[in-house]
């Protein structure tokens, strides 16, 4: 279920298109990473790994917080430590995804998401989780769980995802 | 080492017409006593051109909400020069002022148009003026129109002749597409800038209209990018971990504010832009983001949570001495800078609704403006009369726009999808 690849952008294919190249150099661009250009597909998802899967992977991976608050619940913590045993016995690379409700600014919500994904990695780390492993991402309000304006839909889009 | 320039891809990246979600405008609140104009046809003298210059003008100054326009059913003639009116008629229908005009071809795909702003109640003729264009810049030489006649009744500058930027998102079958779209101030002649599965976020315009930065996730973390409007070529920013958000630039054109988290939390930095250089202005564990500029270039405007609740505050770039700004309400936030200096629009909650509210940096005095609950995105208009935002409409997000009195507003939804993130441009030309 788990995928070490999960861009979404396993199709992007750039381009690139050397301007200016003739003189000498007149702009250093800083930190363009050709990382960031991928010419094919990775092919991973096509891999079928369910039969590495262990417990962990039968536990929650999505985990919800207060409104504007980035405190991990109660009940996040069993899975959690779930996860946090198997990355133990068995190291591999997760992301984290944070994410907000609509309400709020964009770039706000976007920090909002970032810290509650941080008080699970912080969570992960206190257990003996190298933070290394592990890489945290915001998405604030743009990716919905749930559509709808309302304190149901909310509550289900303010969360962390352990990819 | 020579500069990269990444291009299209799935991000389809174009300069292209896209119908996908024009925006339709509709004015639901004018004000109280309106002035009365009249645009009469302007005369084409047998010229084929698509667009109607004299309804687009009438459009615009009714979108400003001061005008009210006599309808062409009740007109009793179709004059297009000053010498053929008959002010009695006019006056009749209520007009204060009408607007007359004519095209001519002058040879080489160009057309020119002289046309005349009429005091009906003087009887006299306010000014004379000729612009000239090819076929593709009718609807420009129409704002142009617009704008000299706005400025002439009202005394501030138009703004018709601008444009505006903002990120649409559509869903289907569980994927996203999200779109950076350019568009006149009019929602009219949408061009698809950027195009990605991944979001795309927070746009802000170049001092001298022709680039955008914005934030982009295409490469699966968020990113900030430059854009060139007219040749399409893009740099790449910035490629830290963590947050790369809220691009700003500068009055100068030469730096740009941003925040980065790879600090930890979230910073506010100024990058030079020829240099390259980054410098960290703030050093906080709360939450800093969202700066826009002061027109000084030696202040900026933050959003930051270090006491407690979302807040404005004031940063001297020099100093780095900060200064809270806002106190009222628990929310208070995304300060976008009116072009006297001194008005901020924020977003503001009270009793849990997001709303847009004006803040006289002078005064202190708060006023909320929108009865929209979901406000996000404010940017204001660069003559300062409107500033737009967005809002949601049943579960559709939606442009709407305010004077920054209260005393007009208009929606702009998208034909298909949500609409977000209008950053209205600066003056063109």
């Amino acid at each position: 279920m788990i995928h070490s690849n999960k861009f979404g952008f396993t199709a992007v294919v750039l381009s690139m298109i050397l301007a200016g190249c003739s003189s000498a150099p007149t702009d250093e661009s800083t930190d363009i990473e050709d990382t960031a250009v991928q010419t094919g597909q990775v092919g991973t998802s096509a891999i079928d790994d369910s039969a590495m899967m262990d417990a962990a992977s039968a536990a929650d991976t999505v985990f919800y917080f207060d409104y504007d608050k980035a405190l991990l619940k109660p009940e996040s913590r069993a899975a959690l430590l779930e996860h946090a045993a198997a990355l133990n016995s068995n190291p591999r690379s997760v992301r984290l995804e944070g994410h907000a409700d609509e309400r709020g600014t964009r770039e706000y919500n976007m920090a909002l998401g970032e810290r509650r994904a941080n008080a699970v990695k912080e969570f992960m780390v206190l257990q003996g989780v190298s933070a290394g492993l592990i890489e945290v991402i915001s998405y604030g309000e743009e990716r919905a769980a749930s559509y709808g304006s309302n304190d149901s839909a909310w509550s289900m889009n303010r969360r962390v995802e352990l990819k | 080492m020579c500069m990269a320039f990444l291009l299209v891809g799935p991000l389809f990246l174009a300069l292209s017409s896209s119908a996908w979600s024009e925006l339709v405008i509709r004015v639901t609140q004018g004000n109280d006593q309106p002035t009365i104009i009249a645009v009469a046809p302007i005369a084409l003298n047998g010229i084929q051109i698509k667009e109607d210059i004299g309804s687009i003008v009438e459009a615009d100054l009714k979108r400003s909400g001061l005008f009210s326009a006599i309808p062409r059913r009740d007109m009793l003639a179709f004059p297009s020069v000053a010498s053929d009116v008959y002010y009695r008629d006019w006056r009749m229908l209520g007009t204060e002022y009408l607007v007359v005009g004519a095209m001519i071809p002058i040879g080489e795909g160009r057309y020119q148009l002289d046309f005349s702003l009429l005091n009906v109640t003087a009887k006299k003729t306010e000014f004379n003026h000729r612009v000239s264009g090819t076929k593709s810049q009718m609807r420009d030489l129409a704002h142009l129109i617009s704008d000299k006649i706005y400025q002439e009744i009202t005394g501030i500058r138009g703004a018709f002749s601008t444009r505006l930027a903002y990120v649409t998102a559509n869903r289907k079958n569980g994927k996203y597409i999200y779109r950076l779209n350019v568009s006149d101030a009019d929602g009219a002649r949408e061009k698809l800038m950027l195009e990605s599965p991944e979001p795309i976020m927070s746009p802000s315009w170049a001092p001298n209209g022709k680039e955008l930065a914005y934030v982009s996730f295409e490469t699966g973390r968020p990113a900030i990018f430059r854009q060139n409007l007219v040749t399409a070529t893009r740099q790449q920013l910035t490629n830290f971990t963590g947050l790369n958000g809220a691009p700003s630039w500068s009055p100068d054109g030469k730096k740009m504010a941003l925040v980065l988290s790879k600090d930890g939390n979230p910073e506010i930095y100024m990058l030079d832009l020829a240099s390259k250089k980054f410098t960290r202005l703030t050093r906080h564990f709360a939450i800093d983001t969202e700066p826009t500029w002061m027109p000084d270039g030696k202040h900026l405007l933050f959003t930051s949570d270090r006491g407690g609740t979302p807040q404005i505050y004031k940063l001297n770039i020099t100093s780095k001495a900060t200064e809270r700004l806002t106190f009222r309400g628990n929310y208070n936030a995304r300060a976008s800078l009116a072009p006297d200096g001194r008005t901020l629009a924020l977003i503001h909650r009270s009793s849990d609704t997001f709303h847009v509210a004006s803040f006289d940096l002078v005064t202190g005095r708060m006023i909320e403006l929108t009865q929209t609950r979901l406000d996000e995105s404010p940017t204001v208009a660069p003559n300062g009369a409107m500033l737009m935002y967005a809002t949601k409409q049943g579960d559709r997000g939606v442009l709407a726009a305010v004077s920054l009195d209260a005393g007009v507003r208009y929606v702009l939804p998208a034909k298909s999808g949500d609409v977000r993130e209008p950053a209205w441009s600066p003056f063109l030309r």
